[in-house]
């Protein structure tokens, strides 16, 4: 043997050095260059992914408003506990007004309204009212603060706004979870909202539901047509694809919309048939503003991501597999259920998956066909961050719904096996 | 040319004619009969027609005009699953999603079979492929050869008394296809089956049938046992498309009983046999096997006619030696030597004499 061998067994290189150190330095330059390449596109999913839905996740947990806003009552209100059923000390009162003085130099104290208010209503106009009045108190006479304080808004003399400002004066905090699956943060601990704020669950429980609804519609409608475009002569196949791909190039909004225009009790819909007395003039369908409507027409938008997947496994079934069940005597559906069937399950999968995910997340659609009873958890969501501000609230909501996704995913592979799913 | 009667026909087609556009004819007008137990083979460049014969056979294309009978009746409206036709294909079709053992259970399954009798057929007809130890492995699991022996043995299972095969071999390797090749026909005597063959590879074709039917244009050009057709080829096509073959073209100068004489194009005169030609002053091609070109003229008869044939390249094979020749304007004239001790191995560039008995070389349509 010509190898040269190191005293501890290792091989060398021909200039003496280790091999597999020779090896990993020649290996070196390859790889800074790939990653060169890579590297903007990496930047990229970072700055644009990564990092936006890092900092939403993060939010469902910050909560540093109060312990900011106001550390020197934080601090006093330590010893204090809302059990007791007393108000807090003078010094508690006495830091308050310390610690509002510089809020409201700062004007930060109405965003302290705005966080505290939803946990608790009222508290965005207690803030506003007090951080008018809080520079007139007269801090210099000794006269007790918080008489003044309770003369300001007697809800200062309510133990409860004291345990609203120590329970989420922490700075992580499960409260905005806790909200999202309908319960609330309390002193005493975790506890199930009030019976008329109870919804998020409820709306996720639809939301799941109905994708899954909408999910197997999907496969109804889009089995045969797959199979359509796998089977006929290129030609006709091709014209059929540019039908199924044809919704891509309509904007969105334009297709929802014309499913109000075909649904709608005064709709085109609704109309043939009262013309063809199916229906009395009085008996129109409700067939939108509900979840019926939500389902036609989310189908009708996710449809081609199910045939998609579909057609590209069927395509890869040879006609020979139907022909030879056929030649050992199976009629046409046994070979069709036997053979053809469970070699199209790896599209049927893959479609499913897609088009469940999608609806899950969906937004538009629900929003315009809808109504309040067609609505998914996404609208939700949308309200939290655009009209109530909710943030924290929004990015748990979120959260929660990344986390279903996953687990069904998970559930898909342990059951399915996500190596059967053919994407293409 | 192919004669469709026969009083006990198993398979028969009569004046079939297939078109799959309306405007082409993919099978003219296809006649053929077959003895139940022969082997037949389907043999023809690719998109002559074959394999449509064979799907016409199985029920998968519909004849447009003409009839196919099996064992007496028309099944030109039975449908597929109930002809009871056993088939091996190409890429073999094995279900991907059953095991070895389960693709063998379904042909009976369909046929409402009891669990131990199923149990019993898959494990024999396993067994007659060698294959016993694999009942439980998925296709992908095997090598293409394996594959190829549980395609048959699936054809076989459920015992059908015809089998066709459509270029089942085609996809392995040489020495494998060798061996297979004698263990279907072997299968297929000791069963005692039908079998229709189809292939486009001609040694295969001569070394496996009883008769093979050589399909071009949609038509049978010949149909005939194996050594019929290699030597004496009805026609052009049958002889140049079965093993390897020298062409001159010329005109019949004179046809006497069992002899005629050709002038070829260059003027030489040459002896051959009469076979689709038969008028004097007919454009002619002749055919000769290079085996049977003779270059030692003391192996000839004395009055036969001779060529001038200058030596083009010498190729020393092992057994043979394969010599091209530069004969009556045809550079391409090969001849075919066996490597004898005694044997003269020709030089490049030399100047030699050929001749040949007149019946080795036929004269057909130009
Ligand atoms: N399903 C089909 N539709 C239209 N034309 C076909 C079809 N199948 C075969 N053909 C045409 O018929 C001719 C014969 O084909 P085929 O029977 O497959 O020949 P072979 O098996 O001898 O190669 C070819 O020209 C082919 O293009
Ligand atoms: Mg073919």
């Amino acid at each position: 043997m010509s190898d040269a061998t190191a005293p501890d067994g290792s091989v060398l290189a021909a200039d003496g050095t280790p091999l597999k150190r020779s090896l990993a330095r020649s290996l070196r330059l390859q790889k800074t260059r790939a990653l060169l390449l890579v590297a903007p596109l990496l930047i990229f999913v970072l700055v644009s992914f990564i990092i936006p839905i890092g900092a939403m996740l993060f939010r469902s947990v910050e909560n540093s408003q109060v312990a900011d806003t106001l550390p020197l009552t934080v601090a006093a209100l330590q010893d204090w506990s809302p059990e007791a059923g007393t108000l807090p000390e003078e010094p508690v009162y006495a830091a308050f007004v310390t610690d509002m003085i510089a809020a409201v130099e700062a004007k930060e104290h109405t965003k302290l309204g705005t966080r505290l208010n939803y946990e608790q209503t009222g508290m965005s106009s207690l803030f506003r009212k007090s951080g008018r009045r809080i520079k007139r108190l007269d801090t210099e006479s000794g006269a007790p603060l918080k008489d003044q304080l309770i003369a300001v808004d007697k809800k200062w003399g309510d133990v409860e706004t004291w345990a609203t400002i120590k329970t989420h004066s922490v700075r992580y905090t499960n409260g905005y979870f806790l909200n999202a699956i309908d319960m609330q943060r309390t002193p005493e601990g975790a506890a199930v909202q009030p019976e008329d704020k109870r919804i998020l669950l409820k709306l996720f429980g639809r939301t799941l539901w109905m994708s899954l609804a909408i999910t197997c519609s999907c496969i109804l409608l889009g089995y045969p047509i797959a199979w359509l475009l796998a089977n006929l002569p290129a030609r006709k196949a091709n014209l059929l694809l540019i039908l199924v791909l044809l919704p891509f190039w309509t904007s969105l909004l334009v297709r929802t919309s014309a499913w109000k225009v075909l649904l709608q009790q005064q709709g085109v819909i609704n109309d043939i048939l009262v013309w063809l007395g199916m229906l009395s003039d009085d008996g129109r369908l409700i067939m939108i503003n509900n979840q019926t409507g939500t389902i036609i027409a989310m189908t009708h938008i996710l449809l081609p991501f199910m045939i998609l997947p579909m057609y590209s496994v069927m395509q890869t079934i040879a006609p020979s597999y139907l022909r030879a069940a056929k030649s050992m005597g199976a009629t046409n559906w046994t070979a069709f259920w036997r053979v053809y069937f469970p070699q199209s399950v790896p599209g049927i999968g893959a479609g499913s998956i897609l088009v469940f995910i999608l609806a899950i997340g969906y937004y538009i659609t629900p929003e315009i066909v809808g109504g309040t009873k067609g609505v998914f958890i996404s609208n939700r969501i949308a309200y939290h961050i655009s009209s109530s501000l909710n943030w924290g609230l929004a990015a748990a909501l979120g959260a929660i719904l990344l986390a279903v996704v996953l687990i069904l995913y998970w559930a898909y592979d342990k059951i399915v096996g996500i190596d059967n799913v053919k994407l293409g | 040319m192919a004669d469709g009667s026969l009083s006990d026909a198993f398979v028969e087609f009569e004046r079939v004619q297939k078109s799959y556009d309306g405007e082409t004819l993919v099978v003219k007008d296809l006649n053929l009969a077959m003895p139940k137990g022969e082997f037949l083979t389907m043999l023809g460049p690719s998109g002559s027609g074959k394999t449509t014969c064979l799907m016409m056979l199985a029920g998968f294309e519909t004849a447009t005009h003409g009839d196919i009978r099996l064992g007496g009746v028309s099944i030109n409206n039975i449908p597929p699953h109930k002809r009871g036709i056993g088939m091996v294909f190409q890429n073999y079709a094995l279900f991907p999603h059953m095991t070895i053992a389960e693709n063998l259970s379904f042909p009976l399954e369909v046929r409402k079979m009891g669990k131990s009798e199923r149990e019993d057929k898959v494990k024999h007809a396993l067994d007659m492929v060698e294959m016993g130890a694999f009942g439980g492995r998925r296709p992908s699991q095997l090598s293409g050869g394996q594959q190829q022996r549980v395609a048959l043995a699936r054809a076989l299972v459920f015992e059908p008394e015809l089998v066709l095969m459509d270029e089942p071999l085609g996809a392995l390797d040489k020495q494998l296809r060798e061996k297979m090749q004698f263990e279907i026909t072997d299968l297929a005597h000791r069963l005692g089956i039908t079998v229709v063959y189809v292939t486009h590879d001609q040694t295969e074709a001569l070394t496996m049938s009883d008769r093979v039917a050589v399909f071009d244009d949609g038509r049978i050009q010949q149909l005939a046992p194996p050594d019929t057709l290699y030597e004496e080829p009805e026609n052009s096509f049958v002889a140049q498309f079965i093993g390897e073959n020298n062409t001159l073209e010329g005109v019949i100068k004179e046809i006497r009983g069992g002899t005629c004489l050709v002038q070829l194009d260059d003027g030489d005169l040459i002896d051959a046999k009469p076979v689709n030609v038969t008028a004097v002053g007919e454009r002619t091609r002749v055919s000769i096997r290079p085996e049977r070109v003779e270059f030692n003229k003391d192996r000839l008869s004395p009055d036969a006619h001779l060529l001038k044939a200058t030596v083009k390249e010498f190729i020393y094979m092992g057994d043979i030696f394969r010599t091209r020749l530069s004969v009556a304007g045809n550079d391409d004239f090969i001849i075919k030597t066996r490597n004898a001790p005694d044997q003269v191995r020709l030089k490049p560039g030399q100047e030699i004499e050929i001749g040949w008995l007149a019946e080795d070389c036929r004269a057909l349509d130009a």
